[in-house]
């Protein structure tokens, strides 16, 4: 019964338990944000090879960021915080503490605890500022709620472990979006449709036409959505980033890996990712940033693991990742079994409403 | 900070939030003097107050099929126990409320679709994970015997008018007497699939990530169906005769009672900050006034559920506390969305309380 009992939560192999004959490797992202440089070359990439529309031209206020999220037509995000010292002393002390928990990231490692050996000698001073940024992506959950929830089947699990729609398929019933813990999944809006959900993030520099176009110089795609007169296809369908299934099929690396400059997005098959991780933030440990913790990488985690690694120089929440995401569906045969109950109640209250005198 | 001759240019500083509270670290405090050119500080748990989950993109059609699909199961057990222990207005009210409300609600889900011309795909494939699936089967299950049943009360009503009553040779009495023989079996699978009808609008709510709603999973089942009977009651003591609205009156009742107390445990249950949603706001004025409907038209309906007059009101005032109690859920859960508060906080208070307990391996947080 093991196949069943990891069906909804704990670690589990998704592309085997989709039931794919062909196996291969499991793929993923790491993305080291502490050699993120914030250039967004990843955001354009995508834009480009996913043919993904204009999301907004607008000046957010939030440092460098005027992407805003994770959505329908962004499926990279660069994320642009500003620290002062005193939040470093913050994420430093976070750090440690997370350490001297001891927080083991495989449940099964027979290897000892990094005693606070990782966490030498004395730390770099704490500088007045820093600029965190980070890439975030679609995290291709081991338990992926949208999949779970998808009423249509649009969703499905591919032989790489990833989570894509067929937008062939979607209905667009918006389930996905609200079932997701790391708000990663949207519904497209735009100009031939409805423009639910599309919400003004501040001031427009510019009107949401793809007048932009032309300063990209030749774009050899036919200009389908965006660049043309501001219809996007797709509309009403939910959307997020497919980890270029279409690029992994023929070998290659997404878009948004090969773009990147300074390797902060790297990928390959997840084992790979996730020692590549666990190298990474031993090393910084070492060169006295306590501050660095990896992110999805425990396959105990609420969502059994996450495609998308990440390593992190303060909490989750500061890059606006949940901090504790659980998969919903986890909870899913009890939630039936309360309903089921619920439904008993209500026949009872019906019964009792016919018992009694009759007129 | 370098000064450069454009400084002058400079636009003078703003005051910052937080002003003058800041610690200076003990160094000199010139050192910070450009703040107002710095972005605010973001607050330690959210990232420039952005929501983290997304909130549902429905509209009010879902809202408005919560509380359709509510008057729909709840009518069709009426309108089974009506067929059952003889009370034949009640049956009536009950199947055309069934279908009726059935029929409206599937139009209202059709419509919140991003592709409402790709509606059918939503038969496309069986799956329990999705409550959105087996909630459509529920609800194609329920209209097929619902439809049944009110064709069987419609064409027998305009036989028995006809001439030659159902007995008699015109087409549609023909029709009546081909339906009466799945008159019961119609009524049974139309009441057999009520309480799921009603009931896994909870789940459909609760299996996501939005906060309010899927903390409330244990109770929000009961206080739909609650809600469902509360409905229901309510239409037909609006529409059924005073001699035959007893059970709708004690259905009122006993629904009643049991909403409020589902209700007050699952605000319990959800804690102080998950049930903030439901007591502030839009939500929390619609849940108020749902409240105050539901007592008073419960209260009436016993009352004064024998003045014809008095038992519509009461009815009404049912029916507006149950859509008033749907829209209160379902904008709460919204709200609980947009503020990235709701989903860290009670994270992090689990994360802290599953850490404070010795479980370290379930973090998605790790420092290796």
């Amino acid at each position: 019964m093991g196949f069943w009992r990891n069906q909804l939560s704990g670690p589990t192999d998704p592309a085997a338990d989709a039931a794919w004959d062909r196996r291969e490797p499991r793929k993923g992202f790491f993305t080291d944000t502490s050699i993120c440089i914030g250039c967004k070359a990843c955001e354009v990439a995508c834009k480009e090879w996913n043919h993904v529309p204009e999301d907004g031209l607008d000046l957010l206020n939030q440092s460098y960021d005027n992407t805003g999220a994770l959505g329908a037509s962004t499926w990279r995000h660069v994320a642009f915080v500003e620290q002062s010292s005193e939040r470093i002393e913050q994420a430093r002390e976070s750090g440690r503490r997370l350490v001297q928990l001891g927080m083991p990231s495989v449940r099964t490692a027979p290897e000892p605890p990094l005693m606070g050996g990782g966490v030498t000698t004395t730390d770099p001073a704490v500088p007045d500022l820093r600029w965190l940024m980070a890439s975030d992506v679609c995290k291709h959950c081991t338990h992926a709620a949208c999949l779970d929830v998808c009423p249509t089947g649009s969703l499905f699990r591919t032989e790489f472990g990833t989570v894509v729609v067929q937008d062939d398929v979607c209905n667009g019933c918006g389930y996905c979006v609200a079932a997701c813990p790391f708000g990663v999944i949207e519904r497209r809006s735009g100009h031939e449709g409805h423009e639910k959900g599309a919400r003004s993030h501040g001031i427009s520099i510019k009107g949401s036409g793809g007048s932009g176009d032309t300063s990209r110089g030749s774009h050899q795609n036919p200009p389908s959505h965006a660049e043309t007169n501001g219809e996007v296809k797709n509309v009403g369908i939910a959307q997020k980033c497919t980890l270029c299934y279409d690029r992994l099929g023929a070998g290659q690396t997404p878009a948004c890996a090969q773009a990147c400059p300074t390797t902060s997005i790297k990928f390959g098959d997840l084992d790979e990712m996730r020692a590549t991780a666990r190298a990474r933030v031993a090393e910084l440990h070492e060169l006295g940033y306590p501050e660095a913790r990896l992110y999805g990488v425990d396959e105990h985690d609420g969502v059994g693991g996450t495609g998308s690694t990440f390593l992190l120089l303060d909490e989750p929440e500061v890059y606006g990742l949940p901090p504790d995401p659980r998969v919903t569906t986890a909870d899913l045969p009890d939630m039936f079994r309360k309903a089921g109950y619920a439904g008993l109640t209500m026949l009872g209250l019906a019964a009792a409403a016919f018992v009694g005198r009759r007129r | 900070m370098t000064v450069n001759p454009f400084d002058a240019d400079r636009p003078p500083e703003r005051a910052r939030r937080g002003n003058g509270e800041r610690k200076r670290n003990g160094q000199n405090g010139a050192r910070r003097r450009d703040e107002s050119l710095m972005v605010p500080d973001v607050s330690f748990d959210s990232y420039y107050g952005r929501h983290i989950v997304k909130p549902a993109p429905w509209e009010k059609e879902i809202a408005a099929y919560l509380f359709l699909g509510g008057v729909a199961g709840g009518s069709a057990l009426l309108a089974a126990g009506g067929r059952a222990l003889g009370y034949p207005a009640l049956q009536r009210v009950g199947r055309v409320g069934a279908m009726g409300a059935a029929a409206l609600g599937g139009a209202a889900l059709a419509k919140d679709l991003g592709k409402p011309s790709r509606a059918l795909n939503m038969m496309r494939t069986v799956k329990l994970t999705s409550p959105m699936s087996v909630g459509s089967w529920i609800l194609t299950a329920f209209s097929g015997f619902s439809g049944l049943a009110l064709a069987s009360e419609v064409t027998q009503a305009i036989a028995a008018r006809s001439q030659g009553g159902v007995g008699g040779g015109s087409a549609v009495a023909r029709v009546a007497r081909v339906l009466e023989l799945v008159d019961g079996p119609a009524t049974v699978g139309s009441a057999l699939f009520a309480p799921p009808l009603a009931a896994y609008t909870a789940v459909l709510l609760a299996d996501t990530a939005t906060p309010t709603w899927h903390e409330s999973y244990r109770e929000l089942p009961f206080v739909f169906v609650s809600s469902a009977n509360l409905a229901a009651a309510g239409l037909a003591l609006v529409a059924v005769p005073t001699a035959q609205n007893g059970p709708a009156r004690r259905l009122a009742a006993v629904s009643a009672v049991a909403e409020t107390l589902a209700f007050e445990r699952m605000q319990d249950k959800l804690g102080p900050t998950l049930s903030e949603p439901l007591r502030t706001g839009k939500a929390g004025r619609l849940v108020r006034a749902s409240k105050a409907l539901t007592i008073a038209g419960a209260v009436g309906s016993v009352a004064l559920g024998r003045s014809r007059v008095a038992a519509a009101v009461s009815g009404l005032a049912l029916m507006a506390g149950s859509a008033c109690l749907r829209f209160g859920v379902f904008e709460a859960g919204l709200a609980s969305a947009i503020d990235p508060k709701y989903t860290v906080e009670p994270q992090r208070e689990r994360l802290e309380r599953r850490r404070a307990a010795g479980v370290v391996d379930d973090s998605i947080t790790t420092a290796r």
